[in-house]
This record gives structure tokens, C-alpha cells and sequence, in this order.
């Protein structure tokens, strides 16, 4: 069973794997792989604690009601699915840092932080307006050839694009 | 059958865990939970992760379509507009290259361990869907709406079947991905 440890699989094993994964999500489930309304509920789920069931009367919320269910359950899972593949091969966790983000910023956590905090600010909203991330639409709306999704698709990649080139060939 | 498992919910949260375990276990033996690598695809240098999501979607594509075609499943395209779509992806987008994690993929990261995922990435994702939550009414009959066109989907909006939409598609996309292998990247 070496290659359970392996550190790293052909992308093509993986990408068929997910793919069959989606095709186990639309017969058992009747749902398509997703991830960001997880968020959405669980930030409802902690608002609600902060400021009491009030909460649960915002708009958003009576569509997206902040409680666990199937996709929240998925995203759990793909923690824990994620532990053991590098629990498996043995990776160095607890990092604060990337390597390539090391190299031109310095080892400083600090900096890190606040540019993946602010980034994850802007893919959380961005996620909800557009209706869904890069497994909602990039992977699992893309496979069923839906127009919002195609469209999404592009959009994350060319923002993205021009974030990373700005990051890293601008100011790095 | 399958109805009475999809309405069974304890059973669904299970299948929810149960489906995840292996995606972020394949999203991380692929390396799409490494910020080096996800950076890496959108500087051009690494196309470890175009190469898993086309590989994902050429598969999902067929599998799913034979599946419909074979009345199995059902389709459950999300509906758009450009204000949403457009906008939406693009405010995605700026944010995916600041942080180098998606949120499935920030998930995985948080399950190899990466600090700046947690810390960084989750709490600023439930931040952001906590705005947007907040400032949902007032954009949903403005800018959400914008450019209205539905759940369509491409063979629906060119008005011919699936299939014909279906295999051109997925040429396409193993084309793409047999020059990003000959070209060695």
C-alpha cells in the first residue's frame, strides 16, 4: 500500500477520481459537489451565537438556513480526508508560510496573514455573488455544461491571474 | 429507492462526510492544497491544477450526461446573470490569487495543517459570507439581477441536445490538456 504514503498522485488520477466522486454525489444525493454555502451557513451559525436568533431572520439565511447539512458534512470531511493524505506521506504541518510566498515576501507570518485574511474576505463574497466557487462552478457546474458556470469559471481564473501576476510581479 | 436516500437526511449528512473524506484526499495527493501549487497555476509556472480540474470535468461531463441520458440523475444547473456571474467571479478571483486557496481546497489545507488557511483563509471566508449576507437585499434586485438569464445551460441557450454540446466539449478540453502535456509544462 505504498502509494497511499506517496506524496504526490498523477493529476489525472485525482481529476478522474473527483470526477467520479461527482458522479456517486448526483446518484446518492441528487446534489453536485460544492463547497461555499458551507461557509455561508456557518457564519450564520456563528453570528446567531454572537447576536441570538435574530439572525435567522436575514434574507440570506432564509435560503441558506445556518444549520449543518449534506455540503457542510462534505466539507468536514474533506479536513479530514486531507489529514490523512498527509498524515500518509508524512508532510510538515503547522506552516504559516509557503515557499513561494517565503521567497519574495520573507518569513514573516504577519504579512501572510493579512494578505490571506483579505483574500479570503474577497473570495467569500465573491463565492456568494457569484452563487458558488471553484468546486460549485469551476468543477461541478462546468460538467453540466450550465452558462453561469462556464462563465464563473473565467472569471475566477482571470481575477485570479491578475491578483497573483500583481502579487508576484509587481511588488514581489 | 434513491428518492427515499435523498429525502433520508441523517443518511445524507453521512454520504456528505462520506464523499468529502476522499475529495480532500485526492485534492491533496494532487498537491491542489500546496499554495505553491495553486499560485504556481495562476503565474503560469504549474498546471498541476488545470490538469485536475479538466481531467475532473472531462470525466464528470460524460458520466454525468450518460447518467441523465440514462434517467439516473438529474441536472442542477445553477442559475446566473452577469452582474452575478461576472462580477461575482471576478471579486472570486482577486481574492483566490491573495489568498491561493479556494474554499474546498482551504479546507484540504487546513486538514495538511497550513496555519495561514486557517487563520488567514477560513475566518476571512466566513467574514466575507457573513457581508454578503448582510448586503444580499440590497444587491439582489440590483446588480444580482443585471443581465438576468437563468439556469440555462449551453445546449438549452444554442438549442440543440446535450450530446451535441457534450462531446465537442470534452474533444476540446483533452485537446487542451494533450498540448499543455506536449508543450511540457
Amino acid at each position: 500500500m505504498h502509494w497511499l504514503a506517496l506524496g504526490e498522485w498523477s493529476p489525472y488520477v485525482v481529476g478522474i477520481g473527483i470526477g467520479v466522486l461527482s458522479w456517486i454525489t448526483f446518484i446518492l444525493s441528487d446534489k453536485p459537489i460544492g463547497c461555499s454555502t458551507a461557509f455561508t451557513r456557518a457564519s450564520g451559525m456563528l453570528e446567531r451565537l454572537l447576536r441570538g436568533r435574530g439572525v435567522l431572520n436575514k434574507e440570506y439565511y432564509r435560503q441558506f438556513v445556518p444549520e449543518i447539512e449534506w455540503e457542510w458534512m462534505l466539507v468536514v470531511g474533506v479536513v479530514v480526508g486531507a489529514f490523512i493524505s498527509a498524515r500518509l506521506s508524512g508532510e510538515s504541518t503547522g506552516r504559516w508560510v509557503p515557499d513561494t510566498w517565503a521567497a519574495s515576501f520573507g518569513a514573516s507570518p504577519v504579512l501572510r496573514w493579512v494578505v490571506a485574511l483579505v483574500g479570503g474576505v474577497l473570495m467569500g463574497v465573491g463565492a456568494r455573488w457569484a452563487g458558488g466557487c471553484t468546486s460549485g462552478h469551476g468543477i461541478s457546474g462546468t460538467l453540466q455544461l450550465a452558462a453561469s458556470s462556464w462563465l464563473a469559471a473565467m472569471g475566477f481564473f482571470a481575477g485570479g491571474i491578475v491578483m497573483a501576476m500583481f502579487i508576484f510581479r509587481v511588488l514581489g | 429507492m434513491l428518492r427515499a436516500l435523498h429525502a433520508n437526511k441523517p443518511a445524507q449528512l453521512l454520504i456528505g462526510f462520506l464523499v468529502g473524506l476522499p475529495f480532500g484526499f485526492l485534492l491533496q495527493k494532487g498537491g491542489a492544497t500546496q499554495y505553491d501549487v495553486i499560485i504556481g497555476q495562476l503565474l503560469f509556472t504549474d498546471f498541476t491544477v488545470v490538469k485536475i480540474m479538466l481531467s475532473a470535468v472531462v470525466t464528470g461531463t460524460l458520466g454525468i450526461h450518460l447518467l441523465r441520458s440514462l434517467g439516473v440523475v438529474r441536472l442542477h444547473p445553477k442559475p446566473g446573470s452577469l452582474g452575478a456571474s461576472v462580477i461575482g467571479s471576478l471579486i472570486f478571483g482577486l481574492g483566490f490569487g491573495s489568498l491561493g486557496y479556494c474554499p474546498g481546497t482551504v479546507a484540504g489545507a487546513v486538514g495538511q495543517g497550513s496555519l495561514d488557511a486557517l487563520f488567514g483563509g477560513v475566518v476571512g471566508i466566513l467574514i466575507g459570507a457573513g457581508l454578503f449576507a448582510h448586503v444580499y437585499p440590497r444587491l439582489r434586485a440590483g446588480i444580482l439581477s443585471w443581465g438576468d438569464f437563468g439556469d440555462v445551460t449551453l445546449p438549452q441557450l444554442l438549442k440543440v441536445p446535450p450530446w451535441v454540446v457534450v462531446v465537442p466539449v470534452v474533444a476540446a478540453l483533452i485537446g487542451l490538456l494533450w498540448w499543455i502535456e506536449s508543450s511540457g509544462a
